[in-house]
């Protein structure tokens, strides 16, 4: 997230918003985007309704056994609809800005708008 | 006479704990995490120290010390390394299929949730002027 952060510039220049998603409350993601400086909405889904609506879920992987989000990424288009999705096969190994970028120049080349 | 200090050994020993340790440094790095190839160099490293260690040990235990804490000094590396490669390899490429996850093509589903301020927010609030990127993550709780 934090090299999504970097090159926010890049996607608010294509008018596309980046929202993250995950467990954590209101007030753990309000310290942790002034600690890591992020600027894009942290959103909280403490009950996994939205996690789940998109099969997301990573039953009891949290620290307490809890249920959390497992890490993947998807571009929406204008219309609500995926234009791509990132299922990673490795928790450690996530999405980088420039996949998302390319995903949105291809898209946007393609419809000449 | 005394015998030699065996110094590849404890050389050895300390960089493989410190290959152990560097993984929380390189894991904020992509280029590092993705494939942790420098926390493997580090173990590579400590366990050639180790071997030559006790190649001296065993081979000329007259003039090098470390048969007995050399054994023990590897055996714990090897752990430490296992221990890694376990997680690495295998704990973290546990993650669920996601078989129902929306797909290209398909409406991705509306919700509205509150961010770090506590304004809601909707997904049709983000997809204008074109569009939006989710990510989900495990989070810190």
């Amino acid at each position: 997230m934090r090299s999504f952060q970097k090159r926010l510039s890049e996607f608010t220049a294509r008018g596309v918003h980046l929202a993250a998603i995950s467990v954590d409350s209101v007030e753990i993601n309000h310290g942790h985007a002034q600690k890591m400086g992020f600027t894009f909405p942290l959103l909280s889904d403490a009950d996994t309704s939205v996690i789940r609506r998109y099969d997301v879920l990573h039953r009891g992987a949290g620290p307490k056994n809890n249920d959390i989000a497992r890490p993947a990424e998807f571009c929406v288009d204008a219309n609500g609809t995926v234009q791509w999705v990132n299922l990673t096969e490795n928790i450690a190994v996530r999405a980088r800005p420039e996949q998302a970028l390319s995903v949105i120049d291809s898209a946007n080349g393609g419809r000449r708008d | 006479m005394k015998r030699k200090w065996n110094w590849p050994l404890w050389f050895g020993f300390v960089v493989a704990v410190g290959g152990l340790f560097s993984y929380e440094f390189f894991a904020q790095f992509p280029t590092t995490r993705d494939f942790p190839w420098v926390t493997l160099l580090i173990f590579g490293v400590g366990a050639a120290l180790l071997v030559i260690g006790l190649f001296r040990a065993f081979g000329r235990p007259q003039l090098y010390r470390g048969k007995i804490f050399g054994s023990v000094f590897t055996t714990i590396a090897f752990l430490l390394f296992a221990f890694f490669a376990y997680g690495t390899f295998y704990v973290l490429r546990q993650v669920p299929l996601s078989a129902q996850a929306p797909r290209v093509g398909e409406k991705a589903p509306e919700f509205s949730l509150p961010d770090q301020n506590g304004k809601l927010v909707a997904l049709a609030d983000l997809l204008s002027p074109n569009g939006a990127v989710l990510i989900f993550y495990r989070g810190h709780r």
